[in-house]
């Protein structure tokens, strides 16, 4: 049975689990003299029930979904004959898809090796195998909780307090899983990051000037190594983000100041939530923008002026990064200067400060530590994001700070890299996990640091 | 602090700002008893330097100020004082035009100063309040060094030329409000760092290193310890040679001690202006008198 | 020390010029809201101005006749000669109809480059499910070929006319004065999938392909995010792992989309071998990336719940978890789903992660379950935007203006829900 199937079975197990007992709870309680000599309602003997039921059956059903693809593919692979056998992780990945296909009748039979036909047939009936298993040890699980939670229904046993404290491990599990995520982010590109290092060494990634990653197909290409130099990449993605700031932090904080200052209840209540709309509007719609319209604009003017300008230039793709992020210039701005006590305003006022002067010399520097934390924040957006870059910059490695010449960026390059088609295990593949982890661990930093000034301003004030 | 007597210096005076007999609250006279525009005893002065004439201040649809007439004479300490929420405050803060920046605030009625309109639409607000200063409740320097802070207002108003004069003028500004010697050595510390008198007195040395000629004080005391109240109200006394200064205080020991006249408020009605001595002595009116008993307030 | 009274002029004298520099700032300010707010009406306009004609579908009405021998057909039931069978012969037939003079091998070609390169399987569809009317004349509607129908659309732009020839401008221009050429509401883009070309191509298989994936984010998102919150806000003890839990949380709501597309590839796809391209995989990517933001929106939901009524329950006997389940939760609901519906709106408009994933591939069919392949709206956006032909650029348009609906509207409905639930305490 599909996983999709089993799991409203396993529901509808727990549901039955319940209503019996919820009888049972009620059956004994009668002759005590009613429910109020149980130890608990008979709605805690009927969710222990439920909870017995489903919980291990779910964990089980988890644990199948995901492991059972890779250990039925291992078996396969280990069952070919050694002249088939694969010799590289490259190999086996087409080795596999072709079994699979031929398995689910997308491949002609006629058409491949005998030996993956046989291995067809195994898949076939390890997978038909594998699911009766599942679904039988799934029901048996479902139906044996059940059974237990439903002789427990007895009135010395407290079952709120059964049910109370899974609730509460399942409360944290929850809370845990932010944990895991980011375990399984670093996890996920640590290993991969290292068998790149193993195949180029660290100093060319860190410090080499030359990007080119198209690894040859035949040994006797020419420039068959690929250059894996991340510096053109780097200086790319600061070039964008640079010219993404320049536009949203003068932008994003005047806004900010106006609205908090001088704007009118009426005007703050109209625009601000129209600031917060460029925030709202998906990035790939900025990157068509970007693509469409900015970029031939700017490529167009910069024609008429004399200059030569690439279609995909930087200019285009960081100035409609910085129209995504003035929003959070601009709201988080907005929040630090609020968060100024209103007497600095009247102390300076009253001394006979204009309201420029005011907030020039007053609430400005004030603000400035919240008002630095927020622009980081903003700073790791602009870095991180993706769609603007993959759609309005290019792909060309170039090593420049001419904001009309086309860069790539980091983001670009793991997009590239990893779609299209994939040698598994080839230095390409492994270098998008690489760039990846850079990635990671600079946006981390500057989170970190950001949320660390924010926090420390606001308890200055509270 | 039943039986308020006026020649009492305690040094309580700045914790009497919670200090309430609570079952005496009912004796709070009805409003029915004021008149609106009847203030006993010697509201005018032969010297004014606010002239203040049927002042009205609304809220939005509440009056908050009830028809008020009120000279503030040439170096005089003149003290506001009353129950919470009487309008004193509010009374103050048209003074210097704080209230602009309230937006439902609408202020009514002639106020002047030195004889010129001081909500004449063509009068410039940042010469108004470069004349007439305020001290706040709570201490509030800027986050900047104690030099910069005191340096503050004269340079944005220009009234230094040179480095050498804006040196002269953050001294003698120190040294006024009694500051000089605590500081003299950590002019570059910042501000926030000091004790809460100090920054009280700082506030002051700010607001007089413009050279105004008025000064507000609204409830300078009440945030400070009574030593460094005791402080400020030295100051008080010394800067009443050269400024006038219209003080609002919840402690009545307070207003004792420092002004010349002291006016009571009452539910937005001004009902008594006296001679200080006066009013905690003999005052006119019956709810004055029960104001300084304690019987309510 | 400057005397008083005098120290009035000086501040007199300087007053010019303060209130110059005041305006001058005044108007920065203006200046940047300008700036902000032209941008976003340009980027509306801009997509707007571009996307409107992919909601316009041009066809050809033609009397078609089924003529057999034209077609090389005399049994439509016989499979072999269907799949041999020349559909677009009567079309053409047709279309010289109008131009008896297009008679050369050049011109036929050009004539039945005016027609879809599906008109024929049309016919052939008919053909099959009705054989009877082999021979008969039938009144048609075809979609026009995709250079025709922009041309139709942007009538009188020499823009777009660059990839018709004369002659077939000629033509067109008549068929559309005869009324043989006609425009109506595209509702192609709303029953179909992907296609090679653009007027036979629709977004119901990516808006199908959103619906999945988004149901499988709000199912494991919501509970699992709400459990969270209310763990850390009602159970967790002031300790280590807390603390950390919390700064995990806060940096996992700044860490670039894009990440979670490389955890979810080496992850579910790499380690636990689960298929690339399903909306089951994309789903799971996007609840992990929109946990955050649910997690802290619906912390703060807990938090306006006031103390009182946790006391008051507390007080009655209630167990913790009681007090917990039966108020606290309830109350907190509005705000948990406002935030929710926001975190939903921002995975909606995802498209980075799942590039990583595969559901960047041309699709057809439209998907049918949560392990079919699929794509979804934004990216599918992104392949139009990257295709050079002029149809896919408007079709492009026209979805981002179908996604900003949906996402217009559920931002609606989250600040709706706010406004009627919302609780003052």
């Amino acid at each position: 049975m599909q996983t999709a199937n089993l799991l409203p079975l396993v529901l509808v197990i727990a549901v039955v689990a319940y209503a019996l007992a919820y009888t049972r709870s009620r059956s004994v309680a009668e002759p005590l003299g009613g429910i109020r000599n149980l130890k608990a309602l008979p709605f805690y003997y009927a969710a222990r029930a439920a909870l017995w039921c489903a919980i291990p059956a779910l964990i089980l059903l988890g644990a199948w979904a995901a492991f059972e693809g890779k250990v039925i593919q291992n078996m396969v692979v280990s069952s070919l004959p050694a002249e088939v056998a694969p010799q590289s992780p490259g190999e086996a990945s087409l080795i596999v898809s072709q079994i699979s296909n031929v398995a689910e009748g997308k491949l002609d039979p006629t058409r491949v090796p005998e030996a993956v036909l046989g291995a067809a047939d195994l898949l076939q009936n390890l997978r038909a195998e594998s699911s009766n298993f599942k679904t039988t040890l799934v029901i048996l699980i479902a139906v044996l909780g059940s059974a237990f939670a439903w002789t427990r229904v007895q009135p010395h046993i407290n079952a709120r307090e059964n049910v109370e404290r899974t609730l509460r491990w399942l409360f944290f599990a929850c809370a845990a899983v932010a944990i895991l995520t980011t375990v399984g982010i670093v996890l996920s590109v640590i290993f991969e990051t290292v068998r790149f290092f193993g195949k180029v060494p660290i100093t060319e990634f860190l410090f080499g000037t030359s990007w080119s990653p198209q690894t040859a197909l035949r040994a006797d290409q020419v420039g068959s190594d690929g250059a894996f130099g991340m510096i053109p990449l780097f200086t790319g993605t600061l070039l964008i983000s640079a010219i993404a700031l320049l536009v949203a932090v003068p932008v994003g904080l005047m806004s900010a100041i106006y609205l908090s200052e001088y704007a009118s209840k009426r005007g703050r209540a109209i625009i601000k939530p129209l600031l917060e709309m460029l925030a709202g509007v998906p990035t790939v719609v900025y990157g068509f923008f970007a693509a469409l319209t900015v970029a031939p604009f700017i490529a167009g003017v910069a024609d008429m002026i004399g200059l030569n300008a690439s279609v995909q230039s930087a200019l285009a793709a960081g100035l409609v990064m910085g129209v995504m992020i003035i929003p959070f210039v601009s709201s988080l701005s907005d929040d630090v200067i609020n968060a100024v006590p209103q007497n600095l305003r009247d102390g300076s006022l009253a001394l006979g400060a204009t309201q420029a002067e005011t907030m020039k010399n007053v609430i400005f520097p004030a603000a400035l530590p919240g008002i630095m934390g927020g622009i980081m924040l903003a700073a790791s957006r602009a870095i991180g994001e993706t769609m603007i870059v993959v759609m309005a910059a290019g792909l060309a490695a170039n090593l420049t700070a001419n904001p009309l010449d086309s860069v790539t960026t980091v983001t670009v390059q793991i997009v590239t890299l990893l779609t299209g088609d994939q040698e598994f295990d080839s230095a390409k593949t492994l270098a998008a996990f690489a760039l990846g982890m850079m990635l990671f661990i600079v946006t981390l930093i500057l989170n970190i640091i950001a949320l660390h000034v924010v926090r420390k301003y606001r308890e200055q004030y509270d | 602090m039943n039986t308020m007597n006026p020649t009492v210096t305690s040094e309580t005076g700045a914790g009497v700002v919670e200090d309430k007999v609570a079952p005496v609250k009912e004796e709070r006279p009805a409003e029915a008893e004021l008149e609106e525009g009847v203030t006993v005893g010697t509201p005018y002065s032969d010297d004014p330097k606010f002239k203040l004439r049927n002042v009205e201040v609304f809220y939005g649809e509440s009056r908050a100020i009830k028809n008020i007439s009120l000279d503030i004479a040439r170096n005089e300490v003149i003290a506001f004082i009353g129950p919470s929420g009487c309008g004193k405050s509010t009374f103050l803060r048209c003074l210097n035009r704080m209230n602009d920046s309230i937006d439902i605030c609408k202020v009514k009625g002639s106020l002047q100063l030195d004889d010129n309109d001081i909500y004449d639409p063509s009068r410039d607000v940042v010469e108004l309040r470069a004349r007439v200063g305020m001290v706040f409740q709570k201490p509030n320097p800027f986050p900047k060094s104690i030099y910069d802070n005191v340096a503050y207002g004269p340079r944005i108003h220009g009234l230094a030329n040179r480095k050498s004069d804006l040196d002269d003028i953050v001294e003698n500004s120190l040294r006024k409000a009694g500051l000089w010697n605590e500081v003299k050595d950590r002019l570059d510390a910042t501000a926030t760092g000091m004790s809460g008198g100090q920054q009280q007195r700082l506030c002051i040395a700010r607001t007089i290193a413009v050279s105004p000629e008025v000064v507000l004080m609204d409830e300078p005391c009440s945030a400070l310890d009574p030593i460094a109240t005791a402080k400020v109200e030295e100051l008080i006394a010394e800067l009443s040679e050269s400024y006038t200064i219209v003080i609002v205080t919840h402690s009545m020991q307070q207003a004792a001690r420092v002004s010349h006249r002291t006016a009571y408020f009452h539910l937005g009605h001004l009902v008594e202006v006296n001679e200080t001595n006066k009013v905690f002595t003999s005052p006119e009116h019956n709810m004055t008198e029960s104001y300084i008993t304690g019987r309510f307030g | 020390m400057i005397e008083q009274g005098s120290q009035a002029e000086i501040v007199r004298q300087s007053l010019k010029k303060r209130y110059r520099k005041e305006r001058r700032f005044r108007m920065y300010g203006r200046v940047a809201i300008a700036v902000a707010l032209a941008s976003l009406l340009l980027l509306f306009v801009d997509i707007i101005g571009k996307g409107y004609t992919g909601f316009i579908k041009t066809t050809i009405t033609l009397d078609v006749t089924l003529d057999g021998e034209a077609m090389y057909l005399d049994d439509p039931t016989d499979k072999d000669q269907m799949s041999m069978a020349d559909f677009q012969a009567p079309i053409i037939a047709s279309l010289q109809g109008y131009f008896p003079q297009a008679t050369e091998r050049s011109d036929v070609r050009q004539l039945s480059r005016l027609v879809g390169s599906y008109a024929g399987n049309q016919i052939k569809d008919l053909l099959v499910d009705n054989p009877g009317l082999l021979g008969s004349t039938q009144t048609l509607e075809f979609l026009v070929h995709d250079t025709v129908s922009v041309y139709v659309k942007h009538a009188g732009d020499e823009a777009y006319s660059v990839r018709l020839s004369d002659q077939q401008k000629g033509w067109v221009d008549e068929l559309v004065e005869k009324g043989v050429i006609d425009t109506g509401f595209n509702d192609v883009l709303f029953s179909r999938g992907d296609s090679r070309e653009p007027t036979n191509a629709g977004i119901l298989g990516a808006i199908m392909g959103s619906l999945l994936t988004m149901i499988v984010t709000l199912v494991i998102a919501f509970p699992v995010g709400v459990s969270a919150a209310v763990y850390l806000e009602e159970f967790a003890p002031q300790n280590r792992l807390t603390d950390f839990i919390e700064v995990n949380i806060n940096n996992l709501a700044a860490v670039p989309s894009i990440i979670f597309g490389l955890l979810g590839l080496a992850m579910f796809i790499g380690l636990f071998g689960m298929p690339r391209s399903v909306p089951v995989v994309g789903g799971l990517v996007l609840a992990l990336m929109t946990l955050p933001t649910i997690i802290i929106s619906s912390r703060a939901a807990i938090k306006s719940v006031p103390p009182s009524i946790r006391e008051a329950a507390m007080g009655m006997g209630a167990s913790k978890m009681q007090v917990v389940l039966h108020h606290v939760v309830p109350l907190a609901m509005p705000g948990m789903m406002t935030g929710s519906i926001i975190g939903m709106a921002q995975a909606l408009g995802e498209t980075a992660p799942l590039l990583l994933i595969g559901m960047v591939a041309f699709i057809v069919e439209v998907p049918d379950g949560f392990f079919s392949s699929a794509t979804v709206l934004p990216v599918q956006i992104y392949l139009w935007a990257s295709s050079a032909e002029q149809g896919f650029i408007e079709l492009a348009s026209a979805g981002i203006m179908v996604l900003l609906a949906f996402m217009i509207s559920m931002n609606a409905l989250a600040i709706w829900l706010r406004k009627r639930l919302e609780r003052r305490w």
